[in-house]
Protein backbone atom coordinates (compact mmCIF):
# COMPACT_ATOMS: atom_id res chain seq x y z
CA UNK A 1 0.00 0.00 0.00
CA UNK A 2 2.22 2.22 0.78
CA UNK A 3 5.34 3.98 -0.94
CA UNK A 4 6.51 7.09 0.70
CA UNK A 5 10.28 7.41 0.31
CA UNK A 6 11.88 7.16 3.59
CA UNK A 7 13.73 10.14 2.85
CA UNK A 8 10.27 12.66 2.95
CA UNK A 9 9.34 10.65 6.57
CA UNK A 10 13.20 11.71 7.71
CA UNK A 11 12.78 15.33 6.79
CA UNK A 12 9.33 15.22 7.80
CA UNK A 13 10.73 14.46 11.28
CA UNK A 14 13.66 16.64 11.37
CA UNK A 15 11.73 19.63 10.63
CA UNK A 16 9.32 19.20 13.70
CA UNK A 17 11.99 17.99 15.94
CA UNK A 18 14.09 21.45 14.70
CA UNK A 19 10.81 23.19 15.32
CA UNK A 20 10.49 22.23 19.00
CA UNK A 21 14.14 22.84 19.45
CA UNK A 22 13.37 26.39 18.38
CA UNK A 23 10.70 26.51 20.58
CA UNK A 24 12.52 25.56 23.32
CA UNK A 25 14.87 27.84 22.46
CA UNK A 26 12.89 31.25 21.91
CA UNK A 27 9.99 30.63 24.32
CA UNK A 28 10.19 31.59 27.69
CA UNK A 29 7.09 30.28 29.30
CA UNK A 30 7.94 26.84 31.51
CA UNK A 31 4.51 25.51 29.69
CA UNK A 32 5.13 26.38 26.18
CA UNK A 33 8.92 25.24 26.74
CA UNK A 34 7.34 21.53 27.98
CA UNK A 35 4.91 21.74 24.24
CA UNK A 36 7.91 22.10 22.48
CA UNK A 37 10.01 19.41 23.88
CA UNK A 38 6.42 17.41 23.63
CA UNK A 39 6.22 18.28 19.75
CA UNK A 40 10.67 17.34 19.32
CA UNK A 41 9.19 13.77 21.15
CA UNK A 42 7.01 13.43 18.05
CA UNK A 43 9.74 14.22 15.24
CA UNK A 44 12.15 11.50 16.99
CA UNK A 45 8.84 9.47 16.85
CA UNK A 46 7.98 9.90 12.90
CA UNK A 47 11.89 9.39 11.99
CA UNK A 48 11.31 5.88 14.15
CA UNK A 49 8.15 5.24 12.05
CA UNK A 50 9.52 6.18 8.85
CA UNK A 51 12.61 4.50 9.30
CA UNK A 52 10.29 1.35 10.45
CA UNK A 53 7.88 1.01 7.11
CA UNK A 54 11.28 1.42 4.82
CA UNK A 55 11.82 -2.44 5.86
CA UNK A 56 8.85 -3.53 6.51
CA UNK A 57 9.71 -4.35 10.32
CA UNK A 58 7.61 -3.70 13.19
CA UNK A 59 10.69 -2.50 15.44
CA UNK A 60 10.40 1.53 14.23
CA UNK A 61 6.54 1.46 15.59
CA UNK A 62 7.56 -0.22 18.63
CA UNK A 63 10.45 2.70 19.19
CA UNK A 64 8.03 4.98 18.81
CA UNK A 65 5.50 3.01 21.36
CA UNK A 66 8.45 3.49 23.91
CA UNK A 67 8.72 7.26 23.00
CA UNK A 68 5.08 7.20 23.73
CA UNK A 69 5.66 5.95 27.36
CA UNK A 70 8.79 7.79 27.92
CA UNK A 71 6.24 11.34 26.84
CA UNK A 72 3.93 10.45 29.52
CA UNK A 73 6.06 10.33 32.20
CA UNK A 74 7.65 13.51 31.53
CA UNK A 75 4.49 15.60 30.93
CA UNK A 76 3.29 14.36 34.62
CA UNK A 77 6.22 15.04 36.14
CA UNK A 78 7.51 18.71 34.24
CA UNK A 79 3.74 19.81 34.56
CA UNK A 80 3.70 19.08 38.77
CA UNK A 81 7.11 20.68 38.75
CA UNK A 82 6.05 23.68 36.59
CA UNK A 83 2.49 23.60 39.13
CA UNK A 84 4.58 23.27 42.33
CA UNK A 85 6.97 26.50 41.24
CA UNK A 86 3.88 28.52 40.09
CA UNK A 87 2.44 28.43 43.23
CA UNK A 88 5.17 29.85 45.08
CA UNK A 89 6.07 32.34 42.25
CA UNK A 90 3.25 33.35 40.17
CA UNK A 91 4.64 33.20 37.65
CA UNK A 92 5.84 31.02 34.07
CA UNK A 93 9.18 32.63 33.51
CA UNK A 94 11.75 29.99 32.73
CA UNK A 95 14.43 33.06 33.61
CA UNK A 96 13.21 33.36 36.68
CA UNK A 97 14.34 29.58 38.04
CA UNK A 98 17.77 30.42 38.37
CA UNK A 99 16.48 31.86 41.76
CA UNK A 100 15.61 28.83 43.43
CA UNK A 101 17.80 27.76 46.30
CA UNK A 102 17.40 24.50 48.19
CA UNK B 1 -3.80 4.43 -5.01
CA UNK B 2 0.33 5.30 -4.63
CA UNK B 3 -0.14 9.03 -6.31
CA UNK B 4 -3.20 9.46 -3.41
CA UNK B 5 -0.96 8.01 -0.61
CA UNK B 6 1.79 10.19 -1.31
CA UNK B 7 -0.98 13.22 -1.80
CA UNK B 8 -1.91 12.50 1.38
CA UNK B 9 1.89 12.37 2.75
CA UNK B 10 2.86 15.60 1.88
CA UNK B 11 -0.81 17.44 2.37
CA UNK B 12 -0.57 16.01 6.22
CA UNK B 13 2.93 16.45 6.38
CA UNK B 14 2.80 20.57 4.92
CA UNK B 15 -0.59 21.10 8.20
CA UNK B 16 1.91 19.65 10.36
CA UNK B 17 5.05 21.34 9.56
CA UNK B 18 2.49 25.03 9.63
CA UNK B 19 0.30 23.97 12.67
CA UNK B 20 4.09 23.10 15.10
CA UNK B 21 4.92 26.54 13.68
CA UNK B 22 1.82 28.63 14.61
CA UNK B 23 2.06 26.43 18.47
CA UNK B 24 5.56 27.79 19.00
CA UNK B 25 4.87 31.16 18.18
CA UNK B 26 1.71 32.00 19.63
CA UNK B 27 1.64 34.41 22.68
CA UNK B 28 -1.90 32.55 24.59
CA UNK B 29 -0.91 29.14 25.83
CA UNK B 30 -4.95 27.43 25.02
CA UNK B 31 -3.89 28.60 20.89
CA UNK B 32 -0.99 27.03 20.73
CA UNK B 33 -1.82 24.24 22.67
CA UNK B 34 -5.09 23.88 19.91
CA UNK B 35 -2.52 24.01 17.27
CA UNK B 36 -0.68 21.46 18.67
CA UNK B 37 -3.70 19.00 18.43
CA UNK B 38 -4.05 19.73 14.94
CA UNK B 39 -0.06 19.12 14.41
CA UNK B 40 -0.99 15.60 16.08
CA UNK B 41 -3.97 14.84 14.45
CA UNK B 42 -1.77 15.68 11.02
CA UNK B 43 0.77 13.71 12.27
CA UNK B 44 -1.36 10.58 13.02
CA UNK B 45 -2.57 10.37 9.17
CA UNK B 46 1.05 10.98 8.24
CA UNK B 47 1.81 7.54 10.18
CA UNK B 48 -1.12 6.18 8.51
CA UNK B 49 0.04 6.82 5.25
CA UNK B 50 3.65 5.27 5.84
CA UNK B 51 1.17 1.68 6.61
CA UNK B 52 1.12 2.11 10.82
CA UNK B 53 -2.31 2.38 11.53
CA UNK B 54 -1.63 1.26 15.08
CA UNK B 55 0.51 4.17 15.89
CA UNK B 56 -1.53 6.99 14.13
CA UNK B 57 -4.56 5.34 16.64
CA UNK B 58 -2.00 5.44 19.34
CA UNK B 59 -1.07 8.98 18.45
CA UNK B 60 -4.74 10.45 18.16
CA UNK B 61 -5.62 8.76 21.71
CA UNK B 62 -2.62 9.37 23.46
CA UNK B 63 -1.11 12.42 22.35
CA UNK B 64 -4.03 14.57 21.40
CA UNK B 65 -6.33 12.05 23.68
CA UNK B 66 -4.08 12.46 26.90
CA UNK B 67 -1.29 14.29 26.97
CA UNK B 68 -2.92 17.15 25.27
CA UNK B 69 -5.93 17.13 28.18
CA UNK B 70 -3.26 17.32 30.81
CA UNK B 71 -1.75 20.22 29.34
CA UNK B 72 -5.32 22.02 28.86
CA UNK B 73 -5.64 21.07 32.69
CA UNK B 74 -2.69 22.94 33.80
CA UNK B 75 -3.44 25.60 32.19
CA UNK B 76 -7.22 25.82 33.74
CA UNK B 77 -5.38 25.50 37.17
CA UNK B 78 -2.95 28.46 36.66
CA UNK B 79 -6.17 30.44 35.06
CA UNK B 80 -3.82 32.77 33.00
CA UNK B 81 -5.33 35.56 31.86
CA UNK B 82 -5.00 38.78 29.97
CA UNK B 83 -2.19 40.42 31.80
CA UNK B 84 0.05 36.64 31.25
CA UNK B 85 -0.48 37.94 27.34
CA UNK B 86 0.84 40.92 27.65
CA UNK B 87 3.76 39.61 29.72
CA UNK B 88 4.10 36.15 26.97
CA UNK B 89 4.10 39.12 23.82
CA UNK B 90 7.12 41.23 25.62
CA UNK B 91 8.98 38.05 26.43
CA UNK B 92 8.37 36.89 22.34
CA UNK B 93 9.45 40.27 21.28
CA UNK B 94 12.67 41.92 20.70
CA UNK B 95 15.65 39.55 18.79
CA UNK B 96 16.13 37.10 21.25
CA UNK B 97 14.67 34.68 19.04
CA UNK B 98 16.80 35.26 15.68
CA UNK B 99 19.90 33.48 17.12
CA UNK B 100 18.05 30.02 18.17
CA UNK B 101 15.69 30.04 14.71
CA UNK B 102 18.76 30.29 12.76
CA UNK B 103 20.61 27.85 14.63
CA UNK B 104 17.80 25.54 14.27
CA UNK B 105 17.48 26.65 10.67
CA UNK B 106 21.01 25.16 9.91
CA UNK B 107 20.70 22.03 11.82
CA UNK B 108 17.70 20.99 9.97
CA UNK B 109 19.56 22.25 6.53
CA UNK B 110 22.30 19.93 7.68
CA UNK B 111 20.02 16.99 8.69
CA UNK B 112 18.14 17.30 4.74
CA UNK B 113 21.58 17.75 3.31
CA UNK B 114 22.74 14.52 4.78
CA UNK B 115 19.59 12.91 3.87
CA UNK B 116 19.33 14.07 0.05
CA UNK B 117 22.72 13.07 -0.95
CA UNK B 118 22.44 9.73 -0.05
CA UNK B 119 18.96 8.65 -1.16
CA UNK B 120 17.66 5.92 -0.38
CA UNK B 121 14.87 3.62 -2.39
CA UNK B 122 11.33 3.49 -1.94
CA UNK B 123 9.79 2.06 1.07
CA UNK B 124 8.69 -1.65 0.87
CA UNK B 125 5.62 -2.61 0.24
CA UNK B 126 3.89 -4.33 3.94
CA UNK B 127 1.97 -3.29 6.73
CA UNK B 128 3.07 -3.78 10.17
CA UNK B 129 0.02 -5.50 11.92
CA UNK B 130 -0.77 -4.72 15.02
CA UNK B 131 -0.07 -8.48 15.75
CA UNK B 132 3.90 -8.11 14.94
CA UNK B 133 4.09 -5.23 16.74
CA UNK B 134 2.96 -7.36 20.10
CA UNK B 135 4.81 -10.04 19.26
CA UNK B 136 7.72 -7.77 18.89
CA UNK B 137 7.10 -5.82 22.35
CA UNK B 138 6.56 -9.36 24.29
CA UNK B 139 9.47 -10.96 22.57
CA UNK B 140 12.41 -9.28 21.83
CA UNK B 141 11.57 -6.19 23.45
CA UNK B 142 10.32 -7.70 26.99
CA UNK B 143 12.85 -5.86 28.72
CA UNK B 144 11.75 -2.35 27.29
CA UNK B 145 8.66 -2.97 28.21
CA UNK B 146 9.38 -3.81 31.88
CA UNK B 147 11.72 -0.59 32.24
CA UNK B 148 8.73 1.28 30.78
CA UNK B 149 6.58 0.03 33.56
CA UNK B 150 9.27 1.11 35.81
CA UNK B 151 9.47 4.51 34.43
CA UNK B 152 5.74 4.54 34.86
CA UNK B 153 5.39 3.91 38.07
CA UNK B 154 8.15 6.31 38.98
CA UNK B 155 6.36 8.73 37.28
CA UNK B 156 3.04 8.40 39.28
CA UNK B 157 5.04 8.16 42.50
CA UNK B 158 6.85 11.22 41.61
CA UNK B 159 3.64 13.55 40.46
CA UNK B 160 2.29 12.37 43.16
CA UNK B 161 4.77 13.35 45.97
CA UNK B 162 5.02 17.07 43.96
CA UNK B 163 1.33 17.38 43.80
CA UNK B 164 1.23 16.63 48.20
CA UNK B 165 4.24 18.89 48.65
CA UNK B 166 3.05 22.24 46.53
CA UNK B 167 -0.73 21.41 48.27
CA UNK B 168 1.15 21.41 51.81
CA UNK B 169 3.03 24.52 50.87
CA UNK B 170 0.01 26.45 50.17
CA UNK B 171 -1.67 25.76 53.22
CA UNK B 172 1.60 26.31 55.28
CA UNK B 173 1.41 30.12 53.06
CA UNK B 174 -1.93 30.35 54.35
Amino acid sequence: MTSIPMADGLILGGILFALGLAGVLLRRNLLLILVSIEIMLNGAGVAFVAAGSRWGQADGQVMFLFILAAAAPEVAVGLALLLTYFHHRQSLDADSVNEMRG
Amino acid sequence: MTNLTEIAFFAAGAVAVIATVLAITRPVAVHALLYLIVSLLAVAVVFYTMGAPLVAALEVIIYAGAIVVLFVFVVMMLNLGVRTQETERKWLAGRAWIGPVILSALLLAEVIYLIVRAPVSAAMNSISTPKQIGLALFGPYLLGVELASMLLLGALVGACHLGRTSKSGREARQ
